[in-house]
């Protein structure tokens, strides 16, 4: 059976509170969840205060101030800053999301910054995406062809092209996979919205040859079907993309060439 | 404890390579049953605590007792399909097994002894 609640090792307790900056006036709570591996305690949430008229604008502003100015200790994925990466995905307010293209503007009240959900944590704010890439390879994330080689370049139409709209702008930031309930119960064979989208980018690129041992390799209860269209994934995409969507096209696919 | 790569673990046994048909057949009983119960409850309502010599007569007709058999057959297949949709997503290991024979049997079973009123009313 699922486990519906937190193990005991994992029930978050109440962090400590830091300090608030001197002589701010403008001043933003933020509770953020720790988690040391090496300390052998619960999770906690600390709390801490931003004077936010020297910060910038985004979430991930606020963390790098405060790693850089109250606690170095607390830790987080970030790399491009503008959404490019998908490395600074977390949950953010109770959305996953990118906390580099996500305004403090957008929140109300306390900022509540958590790991993306029903992950395991590596520590603080990054969870382990090991099994979550290793998905995103087995959908083989790259043309395949069986046609010798051209000698230029594999040329493709401009209607053709357009079909990619809206599937190549994937981030793998993880943030739909992890919003999605079915890829929190069954995620060990889900293959979960990410890397069905990817899938279904490769699936309707119209240079690509293995079509039909790509929809072959999904046709499994668990792989693909586990989608129960909850558009969880579709949401919460911090880059506006639709995997859903691109599912629903998949099963469309399938059924397609079974009827 | 097993050291097996995270891609062995995603591979798993490979795909099933089936799926499709079991959604196929449940986006068309989805359809169907958007014709039957509306058809049902206005062949079916109007009986209810009717007496039982009028019941009979009332089922003894073609049109409500084929509605009847229809709705029961369509309804308890998809209802077979869904809650084994529904045990696969939030039961894991052997119970999983265990609950979808159960379910199976209880669908089918539902069928057979719902037919078998329906056969003695109408027949």
């Amino acid at each position: 059976m699922v486990q519906f609640t937190l193990p005991k090792n994992s029930k978050i307790t109440t962090g400590k509170t830091w300090p608030k900056p001197e002589g701010a006036t403008n001043v933003r709570k933020f509770k953020i969840y720790r988690w040391n591996p090496d300390d052998g305690k619960n999770p906690s949430v600390d709390t801490y205060f931003v004077d936010m008229d020297s910060c910038g604008p985004m979430v991930l502003d606020a963390l790098i101030k405060i790693k850089n100015e109250i606690d170095p200790t607390l830790t987080f994925r970030r790399s491009c800053r503008e959404g490019i990466c998908g490395s600074c995905a977390m949950n953010i307010d109770g959305i996953n999301t990118l906390a580099c293209i996500y305004g403090m503007d957008e929140i109300k009240g306390d900022v509540k910054i958590y790991p993306l959900p029903h992950m395991s944590v590596v520590k603080d704010l990054i969870p382990d995406l090991t099994h979550f890439y290793a998905q995103h390879a087995s959908i083989m994330p790259w043309l395949e062809t069986k046609t010798n080689r051209p000698a230029k370049e594999w040329r493709q139409s401009i209607e053709d092209r357009k079909k990619l709209d809206g599937l190549y702008e994937c981030v793998m930031c993880a943030s739909c996979s992890t919003a999605c309930p079915s890829y929190w119960w069954n995620g060990d064979r889900y293959l979960g919205p990410a890397a069905l989208l990817h899938a279904y980018r490769w699936i309707i690129d119209s240079r690509d040859e293995a079509t039909g041992e790509r929809l072959d390799d999904l046709e499994d209860p668990f792989k693909l079907y586990r989608c129960h269209t909850i558009m969880n994934c579709a949401k919460t995409c911090p880059k506006g993309l639709n995997p859903a969507k691109a599912i629903a096209e998949i099963k469309k696919m399938m059924v397609e060439r079974t009827v | 404890m097993q050291f097996l790569t995270e891609r062995k673990r995603v591979i798993g046994l490979g795909s099933a390579k089936t799926g499709t048909e079991h959604h196929w057949s449940m986006t068309l009983s989805s359809y169907g049953l958007l014709i039957l119960v509306p058809l049902f409850v206005f062949t079916f309502g109007p009986m209810l605590g009717q007496p039982y010599d009028e019941v009979v007569a009332y089922f003894a007709r073609p049109f409500p007792s084929v509605v009847t058999g229809l709705t029961i057959i369509v309804g308890f297949l998809h209802f077979k399909g869904g809650v084994q949709t529904l045990i696969e997503d939030y039961v894991h290991g052997a119970a999983r097994t265990g609950l979808i024979i159960a379910m199976t049997c209880l669908s089918y079973g539902a069928i057979g002894v719902a037919l078998y009123a329906l056969a003695r009313l109408a027949l």
